[in-house]
């Protein structure tokens, strides 16, 4: 059904639109011209239908095998490029040109107005494509390719405003972190070359390390270098700083890059080259660095007041989740979360920015009682947040209780490390999220955007960027459409993989069977497959413990937010220490920017070296020519033309040549 | 066998310093000699295309040759005059070609002493057009060295800053290396049994090059000592840590367009000679080879690289900013010559290559970038980068093209920067895994101080503290179509080599391995 053609398209489409947006309209059409909206939802809309061909014909067929091409073929080294379309490809493509989609349709109305809204859908089209082509990709160096790709577009979203200082300055911080990470990426990448070139090749790696031919140490480098990239891009802990800052972007780039699609793409390369990791021994560190961060994020979200900043803290926990699913050996559940995750994080986002063109601020200390307003919104967010809390039957519930039932049976002690921080950031992850939903849409309206700007008036402080006038009422049917659409979704796609029921035609680990025991490249044996999760056993216990979990976070969220019962100040003041450091994100922006960089880097090192470079490479030719002068006139005051002078010298060298003579000779 | 056109090339832009030294008097002698200054590097670059292209890729070898057996009447000096394109030189000429076009055509507000500047400037261009298509040694010494004097001139006429002192430095530099290149020369000539200067082999002519005929020979001084003297010329104009720091100042001070091509090509005149002579003369001299310090070799490239990036980091002048990253993007050429190994069962030609590659792409990276500096200064009247700010409201063209010319710099996929540093770092972490891997990093700090200027100078707001005048600020425009013309010509390659290197590559190919015998 799907041709190598249609295939190479589903990156084309979106890339042409960003050349016409970029090129054509912006010169002949205008900066804010509406058919930039037009030509990049029809791309978009043209790659979502061919990745569903795609997704349909893998289905019926299973992978689809493509010759690769040649990119860069000299005497000794041959580059290819060309496309590899599995179960886990036409998943991501399912769902980055899905989520893609509706985010579009969505910032024809987010953006409306704005004087670079041209600007903004080529950037869009770009990340797309960008996307698109990274879980395509057939070897490691093109989708390291598309990886920087889809790194420069998320930096030039998040400094889509870049007259602002803070956006231009989290835009840099972003590329500059995850740029640490692809470094490692990069090594990886050189080292695996070294070992032999053909290993480049996913399929050619898959076949050699299910045949043994690779060393474990070479295995285990490697992978710890592509994990280095995957914590940058995932915002992983210690390189999750740029992604709360990365709020600085419109929020419908929040929703699509920084939640949904970009920021997977570190779970999706561990994921790409599972068959590598599990070989190594980079498993333990990969599982406890995403349940360290799950819980390390989650805490910082509990008292985050911008409520995009929460979702970003959310965001990051999330991705720890997935993270640790893969470090049990737990694919299926990973990239089924992944997939769940993508559409209620999504709706979320897009609610949050809905809340903003009503209040005028993203600050929640400035919303409440939104819920009359904007019901749409509220009910989105509603179904939305609940799936994200993990309960029955939102697919959040089924895809998180796939995780941690798995870190249960496997057993072993990081397993079960893993599983506790899991429960913790459940817990978590519900109560910072009501807190969010109650301070939003319950209680008081709070003044808004405008009684933010008026308070920091008053206190002396700069005047938030961004905010603007409060207006209350739904927004548009094209933003409201996209959050129901999605929430939507998020109660119903839990069903494609539960462990319980069959539901109509779709059996019930219809999704976790698709991605395991039919992608045989990854998954050899039918044992490798049930190992990692291709048909997960329903824990009782497991379940019900994270539920009564995730209803303890939401009912405290209850109590303090809405009842009053526990004065959340109060709270606040009895843990200040605790509060604080919360609130101050662990002081890890200070550590990274004053002391590291600013201290340690610029200070020690690059001012001492540019002071050495000044003042003894740049003056060394100074120096030289200070001494030939010098030579030269010691010389001269020999040569100063006075014949007793040289008489002078004449008499001290006879007799010191007689002298010689009379004494050695 | 006298092709011609290479000749033709070679001195199409010294004809024209002549015709406008001589001819475009009256009053519109200025305009005029704007005119006949881009006709001819238009037609040079159309010269250069057709080089080229017309260079059969299947016959290979040295191709389009203009020989003359004496140019030089006295037969003891045994120089010939030799030119001839091959896979190595094609794609620098072409860049020569490129380069000296935008040169000229962004020198187009140039008011003083119009007939003076051009005229150095052709000069420039056919010197070093000379150098790659040279292929007689002491022909190559006179276009090497030739090409200081119109340098000299450029910048301590037309430059800024401490003009005078930066030429001067620049010129003491070259020459001290020029001096010890000569020393080799005289030790290659004297070798018994070395009967030309010929720096390659024409079979087609007769003619058996200098790699053969020191091969294994006796020559009258350690083969590394001679390795040593061009080892010193080339690292100096490289430029080379630890004798780097001619290049900054000559940057700095340069006006745009000399700045445009002493980055774009003048450097890379010293990459071509390393992999000409210092490689292609040293695979089989008895008692030493490249072989022996091409470790030593990774390990100098490596502290270019990181060297040149830190300090980069803290520079304030966007000028000066750009001239250090240079030093460090020069350091991905050395390391991709440090690719031919510790034997030749080890050479990586793929990271050979990438040293070619790096040497092009680098060079319309960087022309571009001081080609952008050159736009911004022009209206704001300062490189001080605190004083800046904002300014992709008032300048977006320049502001946009200039990201680009970053995101080249710190080697994004689609634009060439790309290809050649993943091509240096593929080929070289076989042959050399520490210095290569520590090289790597030199892409962070690139990123670094690439996204610093981008977010201080075109991006955030205007500073508080006085930068920009209201008067000066307000009345900024953007780059017109005049300004274009070579901003344009300068980023097509950069998008067409980073999508399609195979372009270019094939081409390097076919000159690397005939370097490598």
């Amino acid at each position: 059904m799907i041709t190598e053609g249609l295939a190479w398209l589903i990156i084309a489409l979106p890339i042409t639109a960003m050349l016409v947006n970029g090129v054509l309209v912006r010169a002949f059409v205008g900066s804010a011209s509406k058919y930039a909206g037009y030509i990049t939802v029809a791309a978009i809309g043209g790659s979502f239908i061919l990745s569903l061909m795609t997704l349909a014909t893998v289905m019926s067929d299973g992978p689809i095998e493509l010759e690769s091409r040649d990119w860069i073929s000299i005497v000794g080294m041959n580059l290819t490029f060309g496309l590899l379309i599995d179960q886990l490809t036409v998943i991501m493509l399912v769902v980055v040109s899905g989520v893609s989609l509706l985010v579009q349709i969505y910032g024809q109305a987010y953006m409306h107005g704005d004087k670079s809204y041209t600007r903004y859908f080529t950037y869009m089209s770009l990340f797309t494509a960008s996307m698109l082509g990274l879980v395509l990709s057939n070897n490691m160096i093109q989708l390291f390719v598309f990886w920087e790709l889809v790194g420069v577009s998320s930096y030039l979203l998040i400094g889509f405003w870049m007259d602002r200082p803070s956006a231009a300055a989290a835009a840099k911080k972003a590329f500059l972190m995850t740029r640490l990470g692809d470094f490692g990426f990069l090594l990886g990448i050189l080292y695996l070359y070294s070992v032999n070139p053909s290993y480049m090749d996913i399929s050619t790696l898959y076949q050699a390390i299910a045949a043994d031919q690779i060393a474990v140490s070479v295995a285990t480098w490697v992978a710890l270098g592509l994990f280095a990239g995957a914590i940058g891009k995932s915002a992983q802990f210690p390189l999750h700083s740029w992604l709360p800052d990365a709020m600085e972007g419109p929020t419908s780039v929040s929703a699509l890059i920084h939640s949904a699609t970009m920021v997977t793409a570190g779970v999706f390369l561990v994921a790409r080259f599972f068959p590598l990791f599990e070989y190594s021994d980079v498993m333990t560190l990969v599982a406890l660095i995403g349940g360290f961060t799950a819980v390390f994020a989650a805490s910082m979200g509990l008292v985050a007041n911008d409520i995009k900043r929460v979702m970003a803290y959310s965001t990051i926990s999330q991705l720890g989740y997935m993270m640790l699913a893969l470090g049990v050996g737990a694919y299926a559940p990973a990239i089924f979360h992944l997939f769940t995750h993508a559409f209620f994080k999504a709706a979320l986002f897009l609610g949050g920015g809905s809340v903003h063109h009503a209040s005028g601020t993203f600050n929640m200390k400035y919303m409440g009682g939104l819920k009359k307003h904007m019901p749409k919104t509220y009910w989105g967010m509603i179904f939305a947040s609940l799936s994200l809390a993990g309960l029955f039957p939102f697919s959040g519930f089924w895809s998180k209780d796939e995780i941690l039932g798995h870190a249960a049976e496997v057993g072993t002690t990081t397993a079960n490390i893993v599983l506790a921080l899991g429960l913790v950031a459940a817990l978590m992850t519900a109560f910072y999220m009501f807190r969010a939903i109650f301070l939003t849409f319950h209680g008081e309206w709070r003044g808004g955007g405008e009684q933010e700007t008026k308070d920091a008036e008053l206190a002396g402080e700069p005047a938030p960027v961004g905010n603007s006038r409060s207006h209350f009422g739904e927004s548009p049917w094209m933003m409201v459409g996209p959050i129901l659409l999605l929430a939507g979704l998020a109660l119903f796609i839990g069903f494609f993989s539960n462990p319980v029921v069959e539901v109509g035609p779709i059996n019930k680990h219809a999704f976790s069977e698709f991605i395991t025991v039919e992608n045989t490249a990854v998954f050899p044996t039918l044992e490798a497959a049930k190992h990692a999760g291709a048909a997960p056993k329903f824990n009782f216990v497991v379940a019900g413990v994270s539920t009564v979990l995730a209803l303890t976070g939401i009912g405290l969220a209850y109590l303090m937010y809405i009842k009053g019962v526990i004065s959340p100040s109060a709270m606040g003041a009895r843990f200040q220490p605790i509060y604080t450091l919360m609130y101050r994100k662990y002081y890890v922006d200070e550590l990274y920017e004053n002391y590291i960089v600013r201290k340690g880097f610029y200070k020690y090192i690059a001012d001492a070296l540019r002071w050495f470079d000044e003042h003894w490479i740049d003056n060394a030719n100074v120096y030289v020519s200070n001494w030939v002068s010098r030579i030269g006139k010691s010389g001269a005051l020999i040569q100063n033309g006075q014949t007793q002078t040289y008489a002078v010298g004449m008499l001290v060298g006879v007799v010191a040549v007689v002298a010689a003579f009379l004494l050695w000779g | 066998m006298f092709d011609g056109i290479l000749t033709v090339t070679v001195f199409l832009p010294a004809v024209a310093a002549i015709l406008v030294a001589i001819f475009a008097r009256g009053k519109n002698a200025d305009q005029q000699i704007r005119w006949i200054s881009i006709g001819a590097t238009v037609a040079t670059f159309v010269l250069s295309v057709m080089i080229f292209v017309g260079y059969d890729q299947d016959a290979g070898g040295i191709q389009m040759v203009d020989y003359m057996e004496r140019w030089i009447p006295i037969d003891a000096l045994r120089s010939s005059y030799l030119l001839g394109v091959d896979g190595l030189s094609a794609p620098l000429v072409l860049l020569t070609g490129i380069l000296g076009m935008a040169a000229a055509l962004g020198s187009w507000r140039i008011k003083k002493r119009v007939r003076e500047y051009f005229m150095w400037l052709l000069m420039l261009q056919s010197a070093v057009l000379g150098v790659f298509l040279a292929l007689d040694l002491l022909l190559f010494f006179i276009f090497f060295e030739f090409e200081l004097i119109p340098m000299f001139m450029l910048i301590a006429i037309w430059g800024s800053g401490r003009p005078r002192y930066s030429a001067m430095k620049f010129v003491l530099f070259t020459l001290t290396g020029g001096a010890f290149m000569l020393v080799g020369i005289l030790a290659i000539f004297v070798t018994p049994g070395v009967n030309t200067l010929a720096m390659v082999s024409i079979p087609e002519l007769g003619i058996t090059g200098i790699p053969e005929l020191i091969a294994g020979a006796d020559l009258v001084i350690p083969a590394a000592l001679i390795f040593l003297f061009f080892f010193i010329a080339f690292a100096v104009k490289l430029p080379l840590w630890p004798v780097h720091s001619w290049l900054p100042d000559a940057h700095t001070d340069a006006p745009t367009a000399v700045s445009v091509m002493l980055a774009g090509v003048l450097l890379k005149m010293a990459g071509y000679g390393l992999l000409r002579i210092n490689l292609g003369f040293f695979q089989e001299t008895k008692g030493f080879t490249i072989y022996d310090v091409a470790g030593a070799l990774s390990i100098l490239a490596a502290v270019s690289v990181i060297y040149g990036g830190i300090i980069t980091i803290r520079q304030t002048d966007m000028k000066r900013l750009i001239a250090y990253s240079s030093i460090s993007h020069m350091g991905f050429v050395m390391l991709g010559v440090s690719a031919v190994g510790s034997s030749a069962a080890s050479t990586s030609a793929g990271g050979l290559s990438g040293a070619a590659m790096q040497m092009f792409t680098h060079g319309t990276i960087t022309g571009l970038a001081f080609l952008l500096v050159g736009l911004s200064y022009e209206r704001t009247h300062t490189r001080h980068i605190p004083h800046l700010g904002g300014l992709w409201k008032k300048m977006p063209l320049i502001a946009i093209f200039f990201v680009i010319a970053g995101f080249g710099s710190l080697g994004l996929p689609a634009l060439s920067g790309f290809v050649a540093e993943i091509m240096v770092f593929l080929g070289t972490f076989s042959v050399w895994p520490w210095a290569t891997g520590v090289s790597a990093f030199g892409v962070v700090l690139a990123a670094g101080y690439t996204l610093w200027m981008v977010q201080r100078v075109f991006f955030g707001a205007r500073p508080a503290t006085p930068g920009l005048s209201d008067e000066v600020y307000d009345n900024l425009t953007d780059a017109n179509w005049v300004d274009m013309i070579p901003v344009i010509a300068l980023a097509a390659p950069i998008f067409i080599v980073g999508i399609w290197p195979s372009v270019i590559t094939d081409m390097f190919d076919i000159g690397i391995q005939a370097v490598l015998r």
